[in-house]
């Protein structure tokens, strides 16, 4: 078990130095010199090749990744061009919004993905199954931006039950677990919820499935056995996939949620890249997506080890 | 003198009546197991471990053993599917890798596998299965088509009924027809039948091999039959082989080695043969357990973990081929050899 | 005799052909009744793109201050006006040609790249597998949404870094399912059996590998078409991608967004177009995949 997760981890490593590689070439591909937004239009070029030093652009392409690697290292993701802040701030405020919003999100999905798929597979091939199968078609198909702004149609404009945006009343930035405050989480993390219900009920519903159609399970079945007992022996064994599942979609989220986020101005890490990208602010770009990117890849990890700890067959070569 | 042991006749030299038809050397291959932490090998299957015999021109040799003594294995090293790690493939005389190229060996040594339905490709048509090798080696189309068809008739399939189907839709038996037809569409010499009957039912199993017997004689091929069945292999071989752990235990004309088997191994083999004749049947010693793991396997003769008449020598030395009564019969077993140290000079009744 | 020289003994006659497996599964296709509903679906929306100029009833770039966002059902806007006053119908029915294109053809160059690169390793396998699929990895380890954003974010908008953000996210998971079922199919007999026929690398991934692996990928790309229409257009919405005043579902929906408040259903439109586009294309490769689920 140690074993495999310090295995696991070696294999990750070398990938997460890629992603790294990547993020920081983010700066490299943006078109124009990375200069540019900060230095005047007429810049002389004595000042420009100044700049150019003081910045270490001067410098080859992977001593230049080195040095920002090791500032990254010590939590230093440089300077937001827009608001002059450290990055590293920005981001602070807003992981923790973000996380919060996915989590809550991963639990309803997975609740409802859960009911659906037990359903679809339980009453395989009925109408029953074909229809709770639609609705999860309809979760991955749907385009969960455009599904915020038809909730927000419903239940902000024309019932106007729920805030359409923002995270709290008068924007005070601090979260509080009160109705003033969860109002506004309701439907982001209603419509966030929406991207992992659909795998996770395609996910249950062939689990279930597999598992009802197993000799075992017939058998008890052709004995009139089949009770509570057999519904325990589904849950045990459905669950370790389902929970997997469910953790990578909670990675999912956490990259899916910048559009959502965009459509609620909720403030988390998808409204602070959006900003990023309104302002082509590539610093700060730069940095939500190491953030995020490195988060998935360890939660990958984590998910896979634990996955593996509860049921030692799944063990990736 | 045995031929297996004939290690210091160099090839070209022999003259070409008298020469085997294909020679393996001292032939060794070695899987390395992949795991540990760093993907680090961390042991290996002996698959096989450095076994030579001859195959004779328009023989069949037979080659037995229990499963994941090597069989597969040496099957595929013979038309090098597996790159051997060490020893030599000579084939009528010419060395393999020295004036005989491995398109050439192909052409001659071909080969027809255990699963009927994984070895012919699903999206091909029967005929067009048949055809590729031909087609290959430069054949045209409309002359690789027409061998095709000829080789379908051959083997007992009529063209214009099968030319144009496509695997799923024709038997085990009929399936294992077209692979053979397709092993024969290079004209090799020699056919390496790897358990090419076993999954067939015991009637299909039957006309299978009438039909290998009759395109031996028709086409003057040599066959290498590799089988974990007994009864058939010495149906169809003249000479057997008796494979244990990656080594040869026993070679020797069939009926020699059937009669009077030389080592403890081969005796058990038989023993636990199933026979028709009640009075034949045996309550002698059959082979009990699974065969040692081939990553470490067991010190001197690999088969004293197993054997009724092991003895200290059988742990310590490593027993080679040696010359038995009959004419090219041998046996790498301590007992019966010359001063091996084993205090039996003959296995027991 | 020897079998080089095929005798006449054998007149070549026309042999009776089994349908092959493509006419088969294409048979079992049309059978699937929700699988021909989306294909019907998607033909129209197909057509609907190529025909845009004929189709529409209006200019979808004219704008009128005076006509700003009419109700659905104002006369002479069917379908209402947008924020500028354009016409919604014409503007929905031009804006398949940019989102079809922008949701498709990155997943089919993906499919050709992806493929070539996974049944590259798969065959090859040893060090240029590790390499090429450790590489592969790296890129799969984002998730689809960030990488695309990543990437065209940093190429700024515009159709032609959109594409390439998006053809660039699709190429990993491609390689990947290329790269496992080439590494199947590699093992299988036949291919043993070509390779001792004495045949090419090259000739037998040709004859024998791409018949049986290029299947499978195809079905998966399939599957990634509605992930990339939903992800086109949500680069558009973010404002990456197509810029305006091009008519393009995902920027509709980004430039209406304030008009929820006034014309919330005229506002919702360029979304539901995404919408069915996606669940058709969802339904389709879903029936493919079953059509293509032959049991022999």
């Amino acid at each position: 078990m140690l074993l495999y997760a310090l295995k696991r981890l070696i294999y990750v490593l070398p990938v997460a130095v890629g992603v790294s590689i990547v993020c920081f070439m983010l700066v490299h591909i943006a078109p124009g010199d990375p200069l540019i937004s900060v230095l005047p239009p007429d810049a002389s070029a004595d000042l420009r090749e100044q700049i150019r030093r003081a910045y270490g652009f001067d410098k080859p392409l992977p001593v230049q990744y080195f040095i920002w690697l090791g500032n990254v290292m010590q939590g230093d993701f440089g300077t937001s061009i827009a608001t002059g802040r450290a990055v590293a701030e920005e981001l602070a405020k807003a992981v923790g919004n973000t996380l919060m919003l996915s989590v809550v999100a991963t639990i309803i999905g997975f609740v409802l993905g859960c009911l659906f798929g037990f359903v679809a597979g339980f009453f395989r091939d009925t109408a029953v199954d074909k229809i709770a199968s639609f609705i999860s078609v309809i979760g991955v198909s749907v385009p969960h931006y455009w599904l915020g702004m038809v909730l927000v149609i419903i239940f902000s404009v024309q019932l106007n039950w729920l805030p359409a945006t923002g995270a709290g009343p008068g924007g005070s930035g601090v979260w509080e677990w009160d109705w003033a405050h969860v109002r506004h989480l309701i439907l982001p993390a209603v419509t966030m919820s929406v991207i992992p219900m659909g795998i996770v009920a395609r996910t249950v519903r062939a689990l279930v499935a597999d598992i009802l159609s197993q000799e075992f399970v017939q058998g008890l079945k052709a004995k009139g056995l089949f009770d509570r007992g057999v519904l325990r022996h589904v849950v045990k064994n459905a669950a370790p996939t389902a929970l997997a599942v469910m953790g990578l979609q909670l990675g999912y989220l956490l990259g899916g949620s910048i559009l959502i986020e965009t459509v609620f101005s909720w403030p988390g890490t998808g409204f602070l890249l959006g900003q990023a990208i309104f302002q082509r602010d590539i610093p700060l770009l730069q940095g939500v997506i190491l953030v995020l990117a490195m988060f998935f890849v360890f939660l990958n990890l984590a998910v896979d080890v634990m996955q593996s700890a509860l049921d030692p067959r799944v063990q990736r070569s | 003198m045995t031929e297996a042991l004939m290690t210091h006749e160099t090839a070209g030299e022999a003259p070409s009546a008298d020469r085997p038809l294909l020679q393996v050397r001292g032939i060794v291959k070695h899987f390395p197991l992949k795991g540990g932490l760093f993907g680090r090998s961390t042991g290996t299957v002996r698959a096989v471990d450095g076994i030579s015999f001859d195959v004779r021109k328009g023989e069949t040799l037979g080659i037995v053993g229990e499963s994941g003594c090597g069989k597969s294995t040496t099957a595929r090293l013979l038309v090098d599917l597996i790159t051997p790690d060490d020893g030599e493939i000579v084939f009528d005389g010419r060395k393999l890798g020295r004036d005989l190229t491995l398109t050439e060996l192909r052409r001659n040594v071909q080969m027809v596998f255990q699963d009927s339905y994984a070895s012919l490709n699903p999206r091909l048509t029967l005929e067009d299965s048949i055809a590729f090798a031909p087609a290959v080696h430069g054949m045209t189309d409309a002359d690789a088509r027409r061998l095709a068809r000829e080789l379908l008739f051959k083997v007992g399939l009529e063209p214009k009924r099968f030319a144009g189907r496509y695997p799923h839709e024709i038997s085990g038996g009929q399936r294992q027809r077209v692979n053979i037809a397709r092993a024969l569409a290079l004209s090799p010499k020699v056919v390496i039948l790897d358990e090419a009957v076993s999954a067939l039912d015991k009637s299909v199993e039957a006309q299978v091999l009438n039909l290998l017997m009759d395109l031996k004689a028709e086409l003057d091929l040599t066959y290498v039959f590799i089988s974990h069945d007994l009864n058939v292999v010495r149906f169809m071989s003249d000479r057997v082989m008796v494979m244990y752990l990656g080594e040869v235990a026993e070679i020797g004309p069939v009926d020699a080695i059937y009669a009077k088997p030389a080592h403890p191994y081969s005796r058990a083999l038989l023993a636990s043969m199933p026979s028709m004749d009640p009075d034949s049947r045996t309550e002698a010693v059959v082979l009990t357990g699974d065969p040692p793991n081939p990553i470490d396997p067991p010190s001197g003769c690999r088969f004293h973990t197993r054997c009724g008449f092991a003895e200290a020598v059988c742990s310590r030395e490593k027993p080679l081929l040696h010359a038995r009564a009959a004419q090219g019969h041998s046996a790498a077993c301590h007992v019966g050899g010359v001063d091996t140290g084993h205090t039996l000079s003959e296995l027991p009744a | 005799m020897s079998l080089f020289s095929p005798s006449a003994a054998v007149p070549v006659v026309p042999a009776e052909r089994s349908p092959g497996y493509w006419s088969l599964v294409l048979r079992r296709l049309s059978r699937d009744k929700v699988a021909m509903i989306a294909f019907v679906v998607i033909l129209a929306l197909v057509l609907m793109a190529i025909f845009a100029p004929y189709i529409a009833p209006a200019d979808p770039y004219k704008s009128s201050m005076l006509r700003r966002l009419r109700p659905i059902g104002t006369p002479g806007y069917p379908l209402g006006a947008d924020e500028l006053g354009r016409d919604m119908l014409s503007r929905l029915i031009h804006g398949a040609r940019l989102s079809l294109m922008m949701g498709i053809l990155p997943v089919f160059i993906a499919f050709g790249i992806g493929s070539v690169i996974g049944v590259a390793a798969g065959y090859i396998g040893g060090r240029f597998n590790a390499l090429t699929m450790r590489t592969v990895d790296v890129f799969y380890a984002f998730p689809s949404v960030l990488l695309a954003i990543a990437l065209s974010g940093a190429l700024g908008a515009g159709i032609f870094s959109g594409l390439l953000s998006l053809t660039i996210v699709f190429i990993p998971p491609i390689a990947r399912i290329a790269e496992s079922v080439t590494t199947q199919v590699r093992k299988i007999d036949y291919v043993e059996a070509a390779r001792a026929s004495g045949a090419s690398g090259f000739t037998i991934v040709r004859v024998h590998v791409l018949g049986n692996v290029l299947g499978p990928i195809f079905v998966y790309a399939t599957s990634l078409i509605s992930v990339s229409m939903i992800l086109a257009s949500g680069l558009s919405f973010l404002g990456l991608g197509v810029k305006p005043p091009e008519p393009e579902w995902g920027l509709m929906l980004n430039t209406l967004r304030n008009a929820i408040y006034v014309q919330p259903w005229v506002a919702a439109l360029p979304g539901l177009m995404i919408f069915i586009t996606s669940i058709a294309f969802n339904l389709l490769s879903d029936g493919l995949r079953s059509a293509m689920d032959i049991k022999a």
